[in-house]
């Protein structure tokens, strides 16, 4: 049938209407997923507007009464604020700096090995920790950590004579989530910058080599430079997603203990607006923690553009 | 291999080779640092709570007991949590996966009038969005509160994943479809009978994520699932974990009735390894799929 062929050729110009027309199927097949983005994303955002209201669910979203930026000004003045940003941000730097470099470092030096089935084997082992479940990484931590039997507790023990509670003394609390990161995910964080490896030309190793280039020369002047880009895209996701810092991890990890460092700005919403019901408050916690990240992630991909890497959007 | 053969042709000085043994050693001790945990807790489960306080560590129990499994099968939750689990996570994959790649093949294609407009409301979503309370309200508005479909619609399309299973259909030479237009097929039939069939890396790698995340999701279930009857493995083995400490969650003790106090660590660690089985059962015959699934989702589009 002619009138379903695409218009290849070139100068075959039709109506605009003709050719949304003749894309009828292109568009049924992308109808389900614009519903779902318009039910399940758009609306929500629409739905911040409880965080001007004073919110009650018997009067809804057109009865509640507005009280303009009041919610924001409890927040930011409140005790909280200062505690969570302090919680949140020193989580995310300590992830910038000790859990973002580790999947980079592991896949150097899963790059350096040669021998095919001890790096084949290493690498199914590290995948596996990204599979289980923050419940289970959780319950884990548990058996190796407590200070009855657990095996670290008492390695720690043996090591430093001192009884170190890492589960709920708070001074421990920032490590043990990085810590948690690096073993879940580092290992299949690699699977994206081996990716990137595999594509650098072995030429490039050989004429370095030549030119007497040693192991950490190769690495600085071929290695890096051929991940650099994928180093960058990361980079800015992670920056966009400073205040994120995981829900379930840091939820899971907390307990009436360990809580003046574990509250981070996702349970502070959890508690506040469902345990607690103070919708608008914790629509405007969350609105302000969106609106950060947004504007972070623009600038980061900005920066990146202006640094000659292609950036994300 | 290239690059093995010439290195071996150059003589590598004493510190290059120690360098290279360190190597070895670190991503070894990573590695089994990643199982160990594991190993434990399998071995632990078999093992009677005697020697699990008295040893802190063993990879075989000196004695086989299989109690703690015969208490969570008198118990149950951990079944009704398996049972539920699985409903949640085929169900829930296949609404994902039939979202995401309806959604990407428009989005894929060039021609497609109007892209660019779709591309920016899929960008915008990434960029903000209206936070847990907005998504709680909707959730409750909508009825969907204790219903195992808010497990599955809200998150229906992960835009990270119907970005990769959208790039690799671009990579799909265009003759093909262009073959099958001259034929007289229409664009539905092109996705179903050409492009679906050639995607199976993407479509196996992409269900594997979203199953994981289905199994092994324990905040939206605790957000949105209030029945008992409902109850997912996480929320069962989270109870399990903190009940069998012999404590309540608020700290007081536990009256455990005719059954008695259960063996609590071996108990833990059989629900750790009844609910984690499945997935690493599953692993390794999708492995090949998931590393060739994330790196066509590397190739920025």
């Amino acid at each position: 049938m002619a009138k379903n062929a695409q218009p290849v050729v070139a100068g075959n110009r039709k109506s605009l209407w003709k050719q949304v027309y003749q894309q009828k199927g292109l568009y049924l097949l992308l109808l389900p997923g614009l519903i779902y983005l318009i039910v399940f994303k758009y609306i929500p955002m629409l739905g911040v507007v409880i965080a001007f209201q004073n919110f009650s669910p018997f009067l809804g979203f057109t009865g509640s009464p507005w009280v303009g930026f009041d919610q924001f000004k409890l927040f930011f003045t409140g005790n909280d604020f200062w505690m969570l940003m302090r919680n949140t941000l020193g989580i995310s730097l300590l992830n910038l700096i000790f859990y973002f470099p580790a999947p980079i470092i592991l896949a150097l030096f899963l790059n350096e090995i040669r021998c095919s089935w001890y790096k084949r084997l290493a690498q199914t082992l590290v995948y596996i920790p990204h599979f289980i479940s923050f419940v289970i990484v959780a319950s884990l931590s548990y058996t190796l950590f407590n200070v009855n039997d657990g095996i670290i507790h008492e390695i720690l023990l043996a090591i430093t004579g001192k009884n170190i509670d890492i589960l709920s003394k708070p001074q421990y609390f920032w490590g043990l989530i990085v810590g948690q990161s690096i073993w879940k995910e580092s290992g299949y964080g690699t699977i994206v910058f081996l990716a990137a490896l595999s594509g650098v030309d072995v030429q490039l190793y050989e004429a370095a080599k030549v030119d007497g280039a040693g192991r950490w020369r190769l690495m600085w002047h071929v290695t890096l430079p051929a991940i650099k880009s994928t180093i960058v895209i990361m980079l800015i996701m992670r920056v966009g997603s400073l205040l994120n810092t995981g829900y379930e991890q840091i939820f899971l990890m907390r307990n009436s203990l360990n809580v003046s460092k574990a509250e981070v700005i996702d349970t502070y919403v959890y508690t506040r607006g469902i345990s607690g019901g103070q919708y608008s408050y914790s629509t405007a916690v969350g609105l302000f923690k969106s609106i950060v990240g947004m504007v972070m992630v623009l600038s980061a991909d900005r920066l990146a553009k202006k640094m000659g890497e292609s950036g994300l959007y | 291999m290239a690059a093995a053969k010439t290195k071996n042709k150059i003589k590598r000085s004493v510190g290059d080779q120690i360098v290279q043994v360190l190597i070895y050693i670190f991503v070894g001790v990573f590695a089994v640092s990643t199982v160990l945990p594991f190993l434990y807790v399998v071995a632990g489960s078999f093992a009677t709570e005697k020697e699990l306080t008295q040893r802190a560590f063993f990879i075989i129990p000196h004695e086989w007991s299989l109690n703690a499994f015969r208490y969570i099968i008198n118990d149950g939750a951990i079944f009704r949590g398996l049972k539920n689990s699985a409903f949640v996570t085929i169900v829930g994959t296949f609404v994902n996966m039939a979202f995401t790649t309806t959604f990407a093949y428009p989005l894929s294609r060039k021609y497609l009038k109007g892209r660019n407009f779709f591309m920016n409301m899929v960008i915008i979503t990434m960029l903000f969005s209206g936070g847990m309370i907005p998504g709680y309200l909707l959730i409750s508005g909508l009825g969907m509160l204790d219903s195992f479909a808010s497990l599955i619609l809200p998150g229906a399309i992960s835009v990270f994943n119907m970005v990769i299973v959208k790039n690799f259909f671009q990579e799909i030479p265009t003759e093909l479809e262009e073959a099958a237009k001259i034929d007289g097929c229409s664009d539905i039939g092109i996705f179903f009978k050409i492009i679906l069939p050639l995607s199976k890396p993407v479509i196996a790698s992409i269900s594997l994520f979203y199953a994981v995340g289905h199994w092994n999701d324990y905040f939206n279930a605790m957000l949105y699932i209030r029945d008992p009857n409902k109850e997912v493995v996480q929320i069962a083995l989270r109870r399990i974990v903190l009940l069998a400490g012999g404590a309540n969650p608020d700290g007081s003790p536990i009256d455990f009735g005719e059954f008695g106090a259960p063996p609590e660590k071996a108990v833990k660690m059989a629900a750790t390894v009844v609910s984690t089985v499945p997935i690493l059962v599953v692993y390794p015959f999708v492995q090949k799929y998931f590393t060739k699934g994330v790196m066509v989702g590397a190739v920025k589009g």
